[in-house]
């Protein structure tokens, strides 16, 4: 466990340092929702109504941003041999870094949603189930999102590879994300059946992205 | 320091492919503790891929790698220290976090004083006055020598070490033959790629050849995967 919190320590320590991606995360977040208004126009009760969906939107492309980084800096610096080499179990390790980086850009997500919800003239029911749902989210979208960093680390390609490859995988997330918000504001489905499909969505995610990334890691190594 | 009775490290008709080219083949070596092996040759004869491959980065092509008197439970790769042509530092981070991360992680589950250990690892390369500064404004020199306090402040049997010469000044290639010295005679072993002497005392030396000009599938390449030892 020493080891494991080591790296999340040191990864979270980074994130908040000059240079780190915790904050662009949040700016982009703001970026993408006040450009909204400016492109559908002054309509209240249209904003209104998909205020969530684009909410979820603005998430789901900042949780993506800073991801690239994510083994492609241990990779240059030479920190991944020694990962590789270490006795923790690299999945484990996977899981740390993913952990520090949902903690450092999809938890700023989750808290400035609340205020941007506002900026979109949503109910308060509505921000509580926005706020809500991507709590339980976020975490599936970076363990999504791990698995697509490995595989641009593997392939020495940054960038625009990643979006491509994550972001059709997290479209479940996203049509459960904003199934709930809807259904709590609107209904008629009532808000725990899309709700717990999300959790479930993060749970698989959770198990099954750090096993994939390792897998991705092992195999660029060789 | 480390528990090592009669530790020896064999290498046994090892191969190695790398993008499709022979680097070498048929290198058997065998190193006891207390003694090091210099790997010498030319550029490109497989000195680094024989230290990952040692360290478990590479799998070999074929033969194999084992180390008798070793703990069992534990790969060749977790007894060992590679310190590799990159210096795994994070330029955000002061020296002392860096070092003291790799402390944490390598030592793992095992509680450990680890202030006392960076400290101390941080006293023997000399950088102790720079404890505070942070990483990305430390020089090759400087950074190399973070990467060999991070082999001090961690007790292990086996050192793979690729040119730890480099950048290194006068005062501190002195600094790594002295640390060098104490791992050996505490019973630890050596793996050292190096173009110039560093220094050791009757070193065991592996003289890798020319790299191959053929193709690894094509029986006619040249085999010049020479194994030379000299005492």
């Amino acid at each position: 466990m020493t080891a494991l919190s080591a790296v999340f320590v040191r990864d979270a320590r980074i994130a908040v340092r000059i240079g780190g991606g915790a904050m662009m995360g949040v700016l982009f977040f703001l970026t993408v929702v006040t450009l909204v208004p400016f492109a559908i126009g002054p309509d209240l009760a249209l904003l209104r109504r998909i205020g969530p969906a684009i909410l979820w939107l603005g998430a789901l492309l900042s949780s993506l941003l800073a991801l690239d980084r994510l083994f492609a800096n241990d990779h240059e610096d030479g920190s991944l041999d020694l990962i590789l080499m270490a006795r923790p179990p690299l999945e484990l390790v996977v899981a740390a870094k993913a952990l520090a980086h949902w903690v450092t850009t999809g938890l700023p997500l989750v808290l400035a949603s609340p205020i941007l919800g506002l900026f979109l003239n949503l109910e308060p029911t509505a921000i509580s189930a926005t706020v809500l749902t991507l709590l339980v989210g976020t975490p599936a979208l970076t363990f999504i999102g791990v698995v697509g960093a490995a595989l641009a680390t593997a392939l020495r390609r940054g960038g625009l590879l990643l979006p491509v490859l994550v972001l059709p995988l997290t479209v479940p997330v996203l049509i459960f994300g904003v199934a709930a918000t809807n259904a709590a504001v609107t209904g008629p489905v009532p808000f725990d059946t899309p709700f717990t499909i999300l959790c479930a969505l993060t749970l698989m995610s959770g198990v099954i992205g750090p096993f994939a990334a390792a897998a991705t890691l092992r195999y660029s190594m060789e | 320091m480390c528990e090592i009775v009669a530790m020896k490290l064999l290498g046994c008709d090892l191969g190695c492919v790398r993008g499709g080219r022979r680097v070498f083949r048929a290198i058997s070596f065998s190193i006891a503790a207390r003694n090091a092996l210099l790997l010498t040759g030319p550029n490109g004869a497989g000195k680094s891929s024989l230290l990952r491959m040692i360290a478990g980065l590479i799998l070999p092509a074929e033969g194999n790698i084992t180390l008798e008197g070793g703990d069992p439970e534990l790969s060749v790769g977790e007894q060992s220290h590679y310190v590799g042509h990159l210096d795994p530092l994070k330029p955000a981070l002061t020296v002392t976090e860096n070092l003291t991360f790799w402390t944490r992680f390598l030592n793992g589950a095992r509680h450990v004083d680890e202030t006392a250990l960076v400290e101390r690892g941080l006293e023997a390369v000399g950088m102790a006055d720079l404890a505070r500064l942070p990483a990305g404004y430390l020089s090759a020199g400087q950074r190399r020598r973070l990467s060999l306090a991070r082999v001090l402040a961690v007790p292990r049997p086996i050192w793979l070490l690729d040119e730890p010469n480099t950048a290194l000044d006068a005062a501190s290639q002195e600094r790594l033959r002295g640390v060098m010295h104490t791992h050996l005679s505490g019973g630890g072993l050596i793996v050292a790629a190096t173009h110039g002497p560093l220094g050791l005392v009757e070193p065991d030396e592996l003289r890798l050849g020319a790299p191959s000009t053929g193709r690894a599938d094509s029986s006619s390449a040249r085999d010049v995967g020479v194994m030379d030892v000299t005492q």
